[in-house]
């Protein structure tokens, strides 16, 4: 049937094809996942970002292969040091070395941004697919509990739950996941909801398939790419809020690095003044990081849409 | 007639689905009565919006979960009634015993999995005790039946690498998977080429005489019913109109409504300017008839008073046929092959 109308099209409207510029062509004849990513390589932003993260993934992983010094480690000889060849960002008021620190401060803050994003997508998807599938009274309360929590913002409601059960890392990558899964739920229940009307819902139930099987089989898949952008964007405000809790004091427990914590270590105004490489290389960490997550979120966003071939 | 005289598979009766409710309800069938036998082949005509494809998709419970529900009647498959299971039951009946094939086979595979992947899980959701091999086996065996060369290859491809024709024996292939009982075929080739379109009619046939399957056959084709049905189901406004044998339909038909579908069929042996057309539309908000669903359009009845007044039923007017028509006397019989003047005239 295709052909015929392809056909049709020939014959009444001939010069059109010609003028098709070739570059479209070939695009069409990519595979989607190829054009995506050509997509994602034009974004330089997005390039920035990813290799920026990679850089900083890398370092964490990789911490005490890079750094001679334990981030913990007590040297009053080397007491507020200025950054040099022997200490790269300098040393804190316990001499402390603040490359080690912010090195091994990354490990939380990335682990806990990814966790959390990920635990919180989970948590999205799983009442997302729950709301758009079954539809009625299901779809309504959780989505009315959705406006309440993405009517929040977030921080106040974990800062109450962090100082009532008291800081720790599971616990805030917990309270993060439960109040950050709103997006991620509207995200997989549109979907959903458009998936279970299409053709290809009816053949399944028609072979005999249960719910699960045709969520799992059919379903989850398209999904996945859209929650990736959300995961990505989520992890940077996870990051964010692990920042903000460290620095409030509610973070991880000193003497544990996280760069929110490294803040609150610098916060008096002789430090501020007198010894800025104590803030500044962990306030830089978080800025770039957030920033390129965000960076890195917009452009797979629109590599992944394939309507949006800008 | 008894079930045990004609070996009765399904038998649906007095089926009636609504959708919606109170003021905005619709009722698409309405007291749809008709049979498969073991073996046989069905053929359901009739124009869109007649309620065919409802009246498919109630059998199988497939419209659970809308805003549709069937509000009376019966489905009883092999003696079981299918409208009052649950969906559990169901479940084991739809693709096993019961197994359907969609108009565009292009929207009913997921463009993302291989066509082996997805006919390979057509036998896992009812099995799932067979191996990898086995199954590999089986899915191979099927789609080379289906006429798809090189089955080794064509099953790492996905969806989009096959032709509309090739899909829809694939489909088939997948239908017939697990050698169900009964296929209903629902417009399987309305999407298809013409060229191609007598291929899996044909295909059809081969497969559910191999597999030993009834077929019910949702069409509006009739040049495709007279190819390979038994007998024909005729509907018109959720309602069924006429049913009998093939040639009882085609030569002596009933009803009017199913005189004016043979009437529009083209001939290839007699040249005609125009086609015959029967006039008007058909209801569009179906709700309950008073009088005859048809009168409105209707040749014999149209000023008659009866028709306006009486909804006729189906009764039996030869062996094996019967037709829902006041007037069946009146219904000229279909000279094959003749120019239809008597018709144009009689409508005009």
């Amino acid at each position: 049937m295709t052909e015929t109308t392809s056909g049709s099209a020939a014959t009444t409207e001939a010069p059109t094809i010609w003028t098709v510029p070739t570059t479209t062509i070939a695009a069409t004849q990519r595979s989607p996942r190829r054009a995506a990513l050509q997509r994602f390589l034009r974004n330089r932003l997005a390039v920035a970002g990813a290799v920026f993260l990679i850089v900083v993934t890398l370092a964490a992983v990789l911490a005490p292969l890079i750094t001679a010094y334990d981030p913990n480690a007590v040297d009053l000889s080397s007491y507020q040091l200025p950054p040099s060849a022997e200490h790269w960002f300098g040393t804190d008021e316990s001499g402390r070395d603040v490359f080690a620190r912010v090195v091994f401060g990354a490990q939380v803050s990335l682990s806990v941004g990814l966790v959390a994003a990920l635990s919180a997508a989970l948590v999205g998807l799983v009442l997302g697919v729950l709301a758009g599938y079954l539809g009625g009274v299901v779809d309504a309360v959780i989505m009315r509990i959705v406006e309440v929590i993405l009517s929040f913002p977030a921080l106040i409601p974990i800062i109450l739950v962090v100082t009532i059960v008291g800081p720790s890392l599971p616990i805030i990558i917990i309270a993060i996941a439960v109040f950050e899964w709103g997006t991620a739920c509207r995200v997989s229940r549109a979907l959903i909801m458009s998936l279970k009307e299409q053709n290809l819902a009816l053949s399944t139930r028609a072979l005999g398939a249960t719910p699960f099987w045709m969520v799992t089989k059919h379903f989850i898949k398209p999904v996945l790419s859209p929650l990736t952008v959300v995961v990505t964007l989520l992890s940077a405000g996870a990051i964010q809020l692990e920042a903000a809790l460290s620095f409030l004091g509610l973070g991880v427990r000193p003497p544990q690095a996280s760069w929110g914590s490294m803040l609150n270590d610098a916060q008096s105004l002789t430090l501020l003044e007198g010894a800025p490489w104590m803030w500044f290389f962990p306030g830089v960490a978080i800025v770039l990081t957030v920033l390129s997550l965000n960076f890195v979120g917009d452009g797979l966003r629109d590599a992944l849409d394939p309507r949006g071939k800008r | 007639m008894t079930d045990a005289s004609r070996d009765v598979l399904l038998r649906v009766e007095n089926l009636s689905t609504q959708f919606g409710t109170g003021e905005a309800a619709s009722v698409p069938v309405q007291g749809v009565s008709f049979e498969v036998g073991r073996g046989e082949v069905v053929a359901v005509v009739g124009e869109s919006g007649s309620g065919k494809s409802v009246t498919m998709s109630s059998i199988l419970g497939l419209l659970r979960g809308t805003t549709g529900r069937t509000i009376a009647g019966s489905a009883l498959f092999d003696g079981e009634d299918l409208l009052t299971m649950s969906e559990r039951e169901l479940r084991r009946i739809r693709g096993a015993q019961i197994s359907m094939i969609f108009q565009d086979p292009g929207m009913s595979f997921n463009p993302v999995l291989t066509i082996g992947r997805q006919l390979s899980e057509a036998v896992r959701v009812h099995d799932r005790s067979l191996g990898r091999e086995q199954i590999r086996t089986r899915v191979r065996d099927l789609l080379r039946d289906v006429n798809i060369s090189d089955p080794d290859t064509r099953m790492g491809q996905f969806p989009h690498e096959f032709s509309g024709g090739m899909l829809q024996r694939a489909m088939i292939a997948m239908a017939m998977i697990n050698k169900p009982r009964l296929v209903i075929a629902d417009e399987p080739t309305t999407a298809l080429d013409v060229t191609i379109q007598a291929q899996i009619l044909e295909l059809l046939d081969r497969m559910r005489r191999d597999f030993d399957s009834s077929v019910i056959l949702v069409t509006h084709d009739l040049g495709v019913v007279a190819e390979i049905a038994d007998r024909v189901v005729v509907m018109y406004a959720g309602t069924v109109v006429e049913t009998g044998s093939v040639t009882g339909i085609f030569h002596r038909p009933q009803h009017p409504y199913t005189r004016g579908l043979l009437a529009s069929r083209p001939q290839l042996s007699e040249k005609k300017d125009h086609l015959f057309s029967i006039p008007g539309q058909p209801p569009q908000v179906i709700t309950e008839h008073v009088g005859c669903p048809f009168q409105p359009r209707c040749y014999v009845g149209r000023n008659e008073e009866a028709c306006g007044r009486t909804r006729p039923l189906l009764r039996e007017v030869a062996d094996g046929h019967s037709a829902s028509c006041h007037y069946t006397d009146r219904v000229v019989p279909v000279r094959i092959g003749a120019a239809d003047d008597r018709m144009g005239a009689l409508h005009d």
